[in-house]
């Protein structure tokens, strides 16, 4: 059933994403920017935990769980650090994806050759 | 007067010859490779859960390195961009995009150098993403923490 959740959720994310490619000026930068943000947005209420819990890993592989962790980590450490917290947990949860990024782009940039 | 007129007929001219996208097509292509990128993070996450030492929190931590490491790899490789402008928004939406952007933008800009080249594009597609997730989660941090105590 969570299999179910996951293709509904993500696909219905990705729809979302390209009508309003298909429909509008704006380009796959501004969608992935625009879709963090609102992901940052539905946190603030927990409204993006409720999705995590209910469409697993559907909810995590859009871009809209960048915006919900990186102000998940940030509220987390808020809640015991105070604002200064609002710093140091901003990167705590997003750090695999942001790393693991990085770390495999320059690999294979180094190992693969620039296409023309 | 002459000019806005020819400017008119040529925008008509344009839009008689513009190939016309199939808006339904490319949304159902969106709604279903988006879909199933969800069904795979899920396998994986239930995958690596399997064993027996791995929490579900590391079991998601290994999903997304895992999808990261094969657009890293495919586009590295050549045949990820394709895949992404024939899916759209099906493969950008998800993690995928966001590291087959950093990927394509490293590779690109092999060329210049390690530093001017590599080290100052890589984030030039995929930093918008970070730049405006750290902004709103700022701001709506803020707004939850003095309005709603944290």
């Amino acid at each position: 059933m969570i299999y179910i959740y996951s293709f509904l959720f993500a696909g219905i994310v990705c729809l979302i994403g390209q009508i309003i490619l298909d429909n509008t000026k704006l380009l796959p930068g501004h969608i992935t920017s625009l879709f963090v943000i609102i992901g940052a947005a539905l946190d603030t209420f927990a409204i993006y935990d409720f999705f995590v819990d209910t469409f697993g890993a559907g909810a995590l592989v859009c871009i809209t769980s960048f915006g919900h962790l990186l102000i998940h980590g940030a509220l987390a450490k808020a809640a015991s650090d105070g604002l200064l917290g609002l710093f140091t947990g901003m990167f705590s949860l997003t750090a695999t994806g942001i790393t693991a990024t990085i770390i495999f782009a320059f690999i294979f940039t180094l190992i693969f050759k620039p296409r023309d | 007067m002459v000019n806005i007129m020819e400017r008119k007929e040529y925008q008509k001219l344009i839009e008689k010859h513009k190939p016309k996208e199939n808006k339904l097509k490319n949304a159902t292509i969106a709604f279903l490779i988006g879909g199933l990128v969800g069904v795979i993070g899920q396998g994986l996450v239930d995958f690596y859960q399997s064993f027996e030492n791995i929490s579900r929190n590391e079991a998601v931590s290994l999903m997304m390195v895992t999808l990261i490491f094969l657009s890293c790899l495919f586009t590295a490789i050549g045949f990820f961009d394709n895949w992404v402008s024939k899916a759209g928004a099906g493969l950008f939406v998800p993690i995928t995009g966001f590291a087959h952007a950093t990927t394509s933008s490293a590779i690109d800009y092999k060329r210049e150098g390690f530093v001017m080249g590599i080290g100052s594009n890589i984030f030039k597609l995929s930093g918008s993403v970070i730049l405006y997730g750290v902004i709103a989660a700022y701001i709506f941090g803020i707004v939850r923490f003095v309005f709603f105590g944290g």
